[in-house]
């Protein structure tokens, strides 16, 4: 059922980034070479497909526009009035304040972790704030949002409280998972984030059943303005996992209205994705399962959102899921447990000078959007934040005994009947986390 | 005695008079009334019992509860009496309690491979697609960690996937979902998201179907935290067990046998759910506690016709609850009889028997009399060649001659 001429759209870099090579080994792909065959080609591929015996390609052509056209023009433009612009003062504070508050927290978890306040494996997630914010800023309390251990920010993005990342960080009570899932499993009912998963890859399928399930409901439910969107976050390691191919084809197949967004910071761990993969193209995948497969500056958060935009418009509007590679970086190491020794500085330095949030100010003050006392409160405020946080999750206490055995079973019925014929559960040290089951 | 499988005739349900325990298949061993109602359904639950001369004669199989309470027995089976009961096969019984449940729940949904137009491999899901739909039946590529994981994350948004694996060996490549996202999620997430999935499917050695078809997976499972497991044997308990899983909050994976499911027997037409905890007494007895399931509880039955004629009396408990063990029915009956054996499909190591030995010894080790024996298959891949099968599987003779030793 794959097509090929689902319209795919390559976003290009602003032209003054477009002449450094992503890695020292090999540039990733000419965008000179491949501009002008993909952009404005609609109408190409339209007169191709009509050649074509399927009639079916024609109808699974992208929706998705040709952003780098419309990015490129209003970024040339900036002597343009506020309304060709991008985004409202308003929006651009707010994806500005939730930039920085990723950023302030994740540094905050580094200096907690170096002290001795958070323990076992913590990945942060600095550089990246682009992409969280600019997918997680445009969804709906009801969307869902699934990412892999790398989700502090995704969570923060989402409206969990920095105070229950925190404390969860901490592995206290008040945390937004009573401390039992720690740094990589962060989950919110009441804000939608369905994981934080350890083992890459897994939370794809999981993310597909959101998905899954928001079609089952306008569908079979007959809740007819049911119209959820699950945004499913993960690395370039994890392009080449099968659970990956498996939910491209499932989410095709079905048209689930889910957006697959990758995090290309091209290092997983300490393998290069290009060592690892055969075609490093991601974006390419898409269009092998039927769903159009866009690649975006990741390290630019105007460009993502307007393809954010986009692909969370088709999934909404029920024409299926869509594939978007960000092209971005981790400032960080994997981990606070990785030495990042391998990473060449000449290509971190590129990309720290390519820092989303410095880019983003340097627009909004260009564009009269904010001045820079304005930007200042907003860094101070978020300071604050992310203060009460630490000091909130300091105050708060370890878990108790009792939180033992208590979220094993949603019904805890399932530890079964002991030797007096009473249900384990029922036994009084059960509450006190001594039962034996 | 019916002790047969796979279709040898009908699993003879009917209760016939408590004096003879010959024919006496299903017991009632109730005591207290700790019965529910749920609405127009009976949930039971047993405490393990014998209550003779409660059941009424012949074909009155509304009778037919196994684990009926002691004063509710008598109301339900005045009430039951003149409801005779309908005839059906292991599989449609599953069938049967799975569309029940799902035009009870407009959530309740199956996923899996060939469920939707083909009907399910078994048959157990045939034309439900055609009544509930191509969404609600959803046939799914062949990639069970991914539609595994699916129906864990549909769970985790509201709906009540069941997931049916074609064979359960193939359950193998869920593996990553099972015990991470399935077992954990619900522990990981602080309580936050429960995973109310079925997983269900075909196991156990067949007649010649190869080493990867002949898994047991119950002994990988049992030690994933967070899920129930639970087996069944008869269309009584099938239905029963199928309608508990799917109500339950827990994720429950229920193991199905290959070779049963065209065992035939009369079940109520009342809507009944059972316990997913408890265990069945089969056969209720003095000299030996004789602990199975699945499909070797019908070589134990077969088995246990010589023994009777041998003069035995053998205590024959279906567990049904793969985990956890019903303590309680398996306890009582060990402070009984003081002699345990283990009948059981799984490998000698680290199988379900292995398990239950370490459970007995360490709870009841007071009353045996005796060690406990356990007989499982070999620790052999399941050969193709019909005899070698046969010798990986534990037959009724060895079970005789297990019986003869331990109660010398």
């Amino acid at each position: 059922m794959s097509s090929a001429f689902s319209a795919i759209r390559i976003i290009q870099p602003l032209p003054l980034n477009t002449t450094t090579t992503r890695s020292p080994e090999k540039p990733l792909f000419d965008p000179l070479k491949t501009t002008s065959s993909f952009l404005g080609s609609t109408a190409r591929f339209c007169s191709t497909s009509l050649n074509k015996p399927s009639s079916a390609s024609h109808l699974r052509r992208s929706a998705v526009v040709a952003v780098s056209d419309v990015v490129k023009d209003k970024k040339l433009n900036s002597n343009s009035s506020l309304s060709n612009l991008l985004l409202t003062k308003e929006e651009g504070l707010e994806v500005y304040q939730d930039m920085i508050l990723g950023r302030a927290f994740e540094d905050m978890c580094a200096q907690m972790y170096y002290r001795g306040k958070m323990f076992g494996f913590v990945h942060l997630y600095n550089g990246q704030e682009a992409v969280s914010t600019g997918f997680i800023n445009l969804l709906k309390k009801e969307d869902s949002v699934v990412s892999t251990y790398r989700d502090h920010v995704h969570a923060l993005s989402k409206g969990v409280p920095a105070r229950a990342v925190m404390s969860e960080l901490f592995g206290k009570v008040t945390g937004c998972c009573r401390g039992q899932g720690g740094s990589m499993h962060m989950f919110s009912k009441e804000h939608n984030v369905l994981g934080g998963f350890a083992f890459i890859g897994e939370g794809i399928p999981v993310a597909t059943g959101a998905a899954f399930s928001s079609k089952y409901r306008r569908e079979v439910l007959k809740q007819a303005d049911c119209d959820h969107v699950t945004v499913a976050f993960f690395g370039d390691g994890t392009c080449n996992n099968g659970q990956f191919f498996e939910c491209l084809n499932m989410a095709a197949l079905w048209k689930l209205p889910i957006v697959f967004v990758v995090e290309n910071n091209l290092w997983a761990i300490g393998m290069s994705h290009l060592r690892a993969t055969s075609d490093p193209e991601i974006w390419k995948k898409g269009p092998a399962f039927g769903m159009p497969g866009v690649h975006v500056d990741g390290m630019d958060v105007l460009k993502v959102r307007e393809v954010a935009k986009e692909a969370i418009g088709r999934a909404r509007r029920g024409e299926g899921p869509s594939l978007v590679e960000c092209e971005t970086y981790r400032f960080r190491g994997h981990s606070l447990a990785d030495p990042d020794e391998l990473r060449d500085p000449a290509e971190k330095a590129h990309y720290a000078a390519r820092d989303p949030i410095t880019a983003l100010k340097k627009y909004m003050i260009e564009n009269k959007l904010a001045n820079e006392a304005e930007l200042k409160a907003i860094e101070k405020k978020i300071d604050e934040v992310v203060e009460d946080a630490v000091e909130f999750a300091d105050a708060s206490p370890h878990p108790g005994r009792t939180q033992l055995l208590e979220n094993v079973f949603a019904d805890p019925k399932g530890f079964g009947i002991g030797p007096d014929g009473k249900y384990r559960c029922e036994d009084p040290k059960f509450t006190e986390g001594t039962a034996q089951v | 005695m019916a002790a047969i499988f796979h279709g040898f005739g009908p699993a003879a349900a009917a209760l016939s008079s408590s004096s003879s325990f010959d024919s006496k298949r299903f017991q009632l061993p109730s005591l207290k009334s700790q019965t529910e109602r749920k609405g127009s359904v009976l949930v039971v639950r047993s405490d393990g019992r014998v209550i003779p001369g409660s059941n009424p004669k012949g074909r009155s199989a509304g009778k037919l509860v196994t684990n009926a309470v002691a004063a509710k027995a008598d109301s339900s089976a005045t009430a039951t009496a003149s409801k005779p009961g309908h005839e059906l096969l292991l599989f449609e019984a599953l069938r049967e309690g799975l569309e029940e449940e799902m035009d009870r729940d407009p959530t309740v949904c199956v996923m899996g491979e060939d469920v939707g137009h083909y009907g399910g491999s078994y048959k157990v899901t045939k034309d439900l697609a055609t009544k509930y739909g191509d969404l609600r039946v959803l046939d799914t590529p062949i990639a069970e960690n991914s539609f595994t994981g699916m129906a864990i994350g549909a769970a985790m948004t509201g709906l009540r996937p069941i997931v049916e694996g074609m064979n359960m060996g193939f359950l193998l490549l869920a593996f990553n979902q099972i015990s991470n996202n399935c077992g954990m999620l619900h522990y990981t997430s602080g309580g936050q998201f429960t995973i109310p999935v079925v997983i269900r499917g075909p196991g156990g050695v067949g007649r010649q179907l190869g080493a990867e078809h002949s898994q047991r997976l119950e002994s990988y499972f049992q030690s994933i935290p967070g899920i129930q497991m639970v087996a069944c044997s008869t269309p009584y308990n099938a239905k029963g067990l199928m309608k508990a899983a799917i109500r339950s909050e827990n994720p429950v994976i229920l193991f199905e046998h290959v070779l049963l499911y065209n065992l035939k027997e009369r079940i109520p037409d009342e809507e009944y759910v059972l316990s997913l905890e408890e265990a069945e007494m089969v056969r209720p007895g003095e000299h030996i506690t004789i602990l199975t399931y699945s499909r070797m509880r019908y070589h134990v039955m077969q088995a246990a016709k010589t023994l009777v004629n041998k003069g035995y009396d053998p205590e024959v408990i279906d567990i049904r609850s793969l985990k956890p063990f019903d303590l309680h029915t398996i306890g009582n009956s060990v402070k009984k009889t003081h002699r345990v054996l283990i009948v059981e499909e799984c490998m000698r190591t680290g199988g379900i028997g292995a398990s239950l030995t370490a459970a007995i010894s360490e709870n009841f080790h007071d009353y045996l009399d005796a060690p406990i024996v356990c007989l499982s298959s070999q620790d052999v891949p399941t050969p193709y060649a019909g005899t070698l099968e046969e010798w990986t599987v534990v037959q009724p003779a060895q079970i005789v001659a297990a019986v003869e030793q331990l109660c010398q």
